[in-house]
């Protein structure tokens, strides 16, 4: 089990590989559709992404009518391909090191890794609840007037666990069980 | 898991309510529906445990089964979704002759909405033309809801709530498909389901669980597929060569070697029931429905007097 605490560097993730299960500790930016779609369409995003991780999650969220404080009830990975044609250029233009999500991403997105220094963690599908558990505080809540699971919300999260799929080298556990299990297949039919 | 809340875990007992008061049938529903999104069925549950020790220590495969077991456990203690994708809500009425239908969907219908207040449901429903999203779970086919009249005096409804990333891997193979080497017979039904598995790779949150249907028009094809996933894991179909494929379908997906989550290991499937519908000599399809590890599926027994749970089905 390998540990990645904030602040976090290319330098920092770099040092991983593939099959790595990680825990993170520090702050975690969510992102999906819509705010990659907003980054991409040339507005700048509301908060600096140097050196941050942004996380495909649609968080279900729920406010303290009295204090006026978020927490997050289930937090699980929502599909990362749908990011596919914008994340290398978020990765390029706004040095994020660090990318969560499921399934996987491709090609694009493996060249930005490698070029600009970042990885793409894995975190279990499905897993709203322990995932949840380990947010500890909601920071901040940006680009609101997408609805709450599109918006930016900057979390904390302590020992938040996560598998590197694709390494800051070029290399993709995903195209490694596609061609091992294509050739299993081969076999099998 | 921390072991405080393993404990507690441990100690919280009659989880499925059966109370002898009278309630309401929508009250009745609701419980059904909270549980289906909280509690994982004891028949998955079993084949994921064993699963879990299935795969070799300190792997990639073993830690995600290992998430996966914290969640289901964490997922009943707080009475919070398995997973926050609380999927399509397909409910299964089977009922008596003389039976009001339009009565039972009206109560089916303010459960959901109450479901989704409760937050056992998400606000997962969207208007294909619009893109609005109402909140409540309702809408033009939502939910689902599918009346069949049988034999006996009293009302039962299963309820599965589909993911949409399992979903999305599901597939409908027309035979024959010259690209695998799939012919119109059996040899070429296990060939196209075996294809499917290895497509979906990890995308539909596997370990995963088939339901599959060989032959019907696309429609029923489909929707027969879906069905099978009603029936529980450890029972045997009763036709001899459809028994044997099921099984050789599991063991033969496990060796593909795609894991839980596609991160590699030897759990790739969990399950496989088949199901066969007649087809015209033009047309042989084969419809593969995927269900994600959190196969969440239940189903009650209600009482026709007091209108409470009598039984769990699962
Ligand atoms: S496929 Fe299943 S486990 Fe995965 S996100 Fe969808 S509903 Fe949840």
């Amino acid at each position: 089990m390998k540990k990645l605490s904030y602040p976090f560097s290319a330098e920092a993730v770099r040092e991983f590989k593939v099959g790595d299960m990680v825990l993170i500790t520090g702050k975690l930016f969510t992102g999906r559709d819509a705010v990659h779609k907003y980054i991409h369409d040339g507005n700048k995003p509301p908060v600096d992404l140097k050196n941050q991780i942004i996380y495909h999650c649609g968080p279900v969220t729920m406010k303290d009518k009295k204090t006026g404080k978020w927490t997050v009830t289930a937090a699980g990975p929502t599909t990362s391909i749908r990011e596919e044609p914008y994340q290398w250029e978020v990765i390029r233009d706004y040095g994020i090191v660090g990318v969560i999500g499921k399934g996987g991403m491709g090609q694009k997105t493996l060249d930005a890794c490698k070029q600009y220094g970042c990885v793409y963690f894995h975190a279990v599908g499905g897993a709203a609840q322990v995932l949840a558990e380990k947010i500890k505080s909601v920071d901040g809540l940006y680009l609101e007037e997408f609805g709450l699971p599109e918006a930016i919300w900057e979390l904390s999260v302590e020992d938040f666990p996560v598998v590197v799929t694709m390494d800051a080298h070029g290399n993709s556990l995903h195209k490694e069980v596609e061609e091992h299990s294509r050739e299993v297949l081969k076999s099998v039919l | 898991m921390t072991k405080k809340v393993a404990k507690k875990v441990a100690k919280k007992k009659a989880v499925k309510k059966l109370s002898k008061a009278k309630t309401s049938i929508v009250d009745s529903l609701l419980e059904l529906i909270r549980i289906t999104s909280t509690v994982i069925p004891d028949d998955i549950q079993k084949v994921l445990s064993t699963s879990t020790t299935q795969e070799e220590p300190n792997t990639t495969a073993s830690y995600a089964m290992g998430i996966i077991k914290d969640n289901i456990e964490l997922a009943k203690f707080k009475s919070q979704p398995l997973c926050q994708d609380t999927g399509t809500v397909i409910f299964f009425v089977y009922h008596p002759p003389g039976f009001f239908q339009t009565d039972f969907k009206d109560k089916i219908k303010k459960a959901v909405t109450e479901a989704t207040k409760k937050g056992f449901l998400r606000q997962n429903s969207v208007n294909s033309l619009t893109g609005e999203n109402a909140g409540t779970n309702l809408g033009e086919g939502h939910p689902s809801v599918h009346f069949y009249e049988h034999k006996k005096s009293n009302v039962e409804v299963k309820l599965m709530l589909k993911g949409g990333g399992c979903e999305n891997v599901s597939a409908q193979y027309s035979l024959p498909d010259t690209t695998l080497g799939a012919g119109r017979d059996l040899e070429g039904v296990r060939k196209v389901v075996i294809d499917a598995v290895h497509k979906a790779q990890g995308k539909g949150c596997g370990p995963g669980a088939l339901g599959v249907c060989i032959g019907g028009d696309r429609a029923d094809s489909a929707y027969y597929a879906k069905k099978q996933l009603l029936r529980k894991l450890d029972d045997s179909n009763s036709l001899p060569e459809l028994d044997k494929m099921e099984k050789e379908i599991v063991s033969t997906c496990n060796k593909l070697g795609i894991g839980p989550m596609g991160f590699g290991g030897k759990t790739t499937l969990i399950s496989c029931k088949m199901t066969h519908a007649n087809r015209v000599p033009a047309s042989f399809f084969v419809s593969i429905s995927y269900m994600c590890w959190a196969f969440r599926r239940q189903g009650i027994v209600l009482d026709t007097k007091t209108n409470n749970i009598k039984k769990w089905l699962y």
